[in-house]
């Protein structure tokens, strides 16, 4: 739902919006009381559907195209959060890698919750990520990989433009867990990435449990 | 974003990238949330004691306002006009500062200021004359509270507008750089929504 006063001029709009609002409600209760009632129900709900139509007719994002990376390297940006430190995880990196120069960058979102975002108390939230971040990055210097890391927004969607716009990768690597554990996968995370970043994109898929056995 | 490694080169990536608050609210965006939710937590605390005076009192005789009172509705309706022309005035002053018109701008906000003013010495000279005071009843307590909380919030209304008023007529403020008659103009179209809810709610209903 939009702010009716994020503007002066959508404060205006407000004002007069509200006017014919109680205008009309007014008229049907002079003629009888029930029928402002009536209207009063019917008013509102009609508002409340409009606001939730605008909701759902949110424009399409718009395609982006990151600038080409230096020609002597290749970029790859990882996101990922609990799977970061997946074996799937490390084999795709290496074998994207190949012999190529690769630098990579492992962007780990600081996942939040909403009232916690809300009230910008994100300081545990960072903590966490950064702890599997160091976990990570470790496991992949490990095995010889070129890396650096971040800590990325609770959006994943937004860390991913954060990076694309800073490290201009060649390619995209999202981890996340199986379908019908991933939180990401519900939300669309990879559809959406696909849809708002003209780089290549690989889905990796971890499984935690089947890691551990 | 946290570099966890220190910082790292990105190519020949110029500067940092543009600043955005998309970890955290941004802060324009929680100001104006909070502040709407504080008005209406303080107006519907008002509105609640209204209605429940008015439910409690509404078996005597069948009436509302209860006898002897009466409310002046039809000066409140005036009163109305006025405030809500102010709105269309404001809305000029802001649409003109923003196309580099800067008599439009001082007009617009001349106008809103004394048809401001206009309100809250009609909504004062009305309360003279209605014949009750705070301290008649629950019903007198709560119309003087519900209208008297927004007429002090005309007069803070007022009060920033006289400063935007000065600083228009002081040669501040361009198309690019108007925020304070935008901030204003918010303010102002909130009060204005508040009167009408008041109103209908308080003279008609």
């Amino acid at each position: 739902m939009q702010n009716p006063f994020r503007s002066e001029e959508a404060a205006f709009r407000f004002v007069l919006m509200t006017i014919g609002y109680f205008v009309l409600i007014v008229i049907a209760a002079a003629i009888d009381t029930w029928l402002g009632v009536a209207v009063f129900v019917v008013l509102s709900g009609a508002v409340a559907w409009w606001f939730s139509l605008r909701r759902t007719q949110s424009p399409p994002p718009v395609k982006q195209h990151p600038a080409a990376s230096p020609p002597s390297e290749h970029r790859i940006l990882v996101v990922a959060n609990e799977t970061v430190g997946g074996a799937e995880l490390l084999g795709t990196i290496q074998e994207h890698a190949g012999d190529q120069f690769v630098r990579v960058l492992v962007v780990v979102p600081a996942l939040n919750s909403p009232l916690k975002h809300w009230v910008s108390d994100e300081d545990g939230a960072r903590d966490a990520a950064q702890d599997r971040l160091f976990d990570s990055l470790t496991a992949m210097r490990a095995v010889g990989l070129n890396v650096e890391g971040e800590i990325g927004d609770g959006d994943p969607i937004q860390a991913l433009e954060d990076a694309v716009r800073t490290f201009r990768p060649d390619e995209l690597i999202i981890s996340t867990h199986p379908a019908g554990r991933s939180h990401w996968l519900e939300r669309g995370v990879v559809e959406k990435a696909r849809e708002r970043f003209d780089v290549p994109l690989t889905h990796v898929i971890v499984d935690l449990d089947a890691d551990r056995h | 974003m946290t570099t966890v490694e220190g910082a790292h080169e990105h190519g020949d990536h110029h500067g940092p990238p543009p600043i955005h608050y998309s970890s955290r609210v941004s802060p324009a965006v929680l100001g104006m949330f909070l502040f709407i939710a504080s008005e209406i937590m303080l107006f519907g605390s008002f509105f609640t004691v209204y209605f429940f005076v008015r439910v409690v009192n509404d078996g005597v005789n069948g009436q509302w306002p209860p006898p002897p009172f009466h409310r002046p509705a039809f000066v409140a309706g005036v009163n109305t006009l006025i405030l809500v022309t102010s709105s269309f005035t404001m809305h000029w002053a802001d649409t003109s500062v923003k196309k580099g018109n800067r008599r439009g701008l001082q007009g617009g906000l001349v106008l809103t200021v004394l048809l401001g003013a206009t309100f809250l010495l009609t909504q004062v000279v009305e309360y003279h004359r209605l014949g009750f005071n705070t301290s008649d009843t629950s019903f007198a307590a709560t119309f003087f509270g519900l209208t008297g909380l927004h007429g002090a919030h005309v007069l803070v209304g007022l009060t920033i507008l006289t400063v935007m008023m000065v600083r228009a007529f002081r040669g501040h403020f361009s198309p690019e750089h108007h925020h304070g008659v935008e901030l204003a103009g918010i303010y102002w179209h909130f009060v204005d929504v508040m009167w009408i809810v008041v109103y209908v709610t308080v003279y008609l209903l």
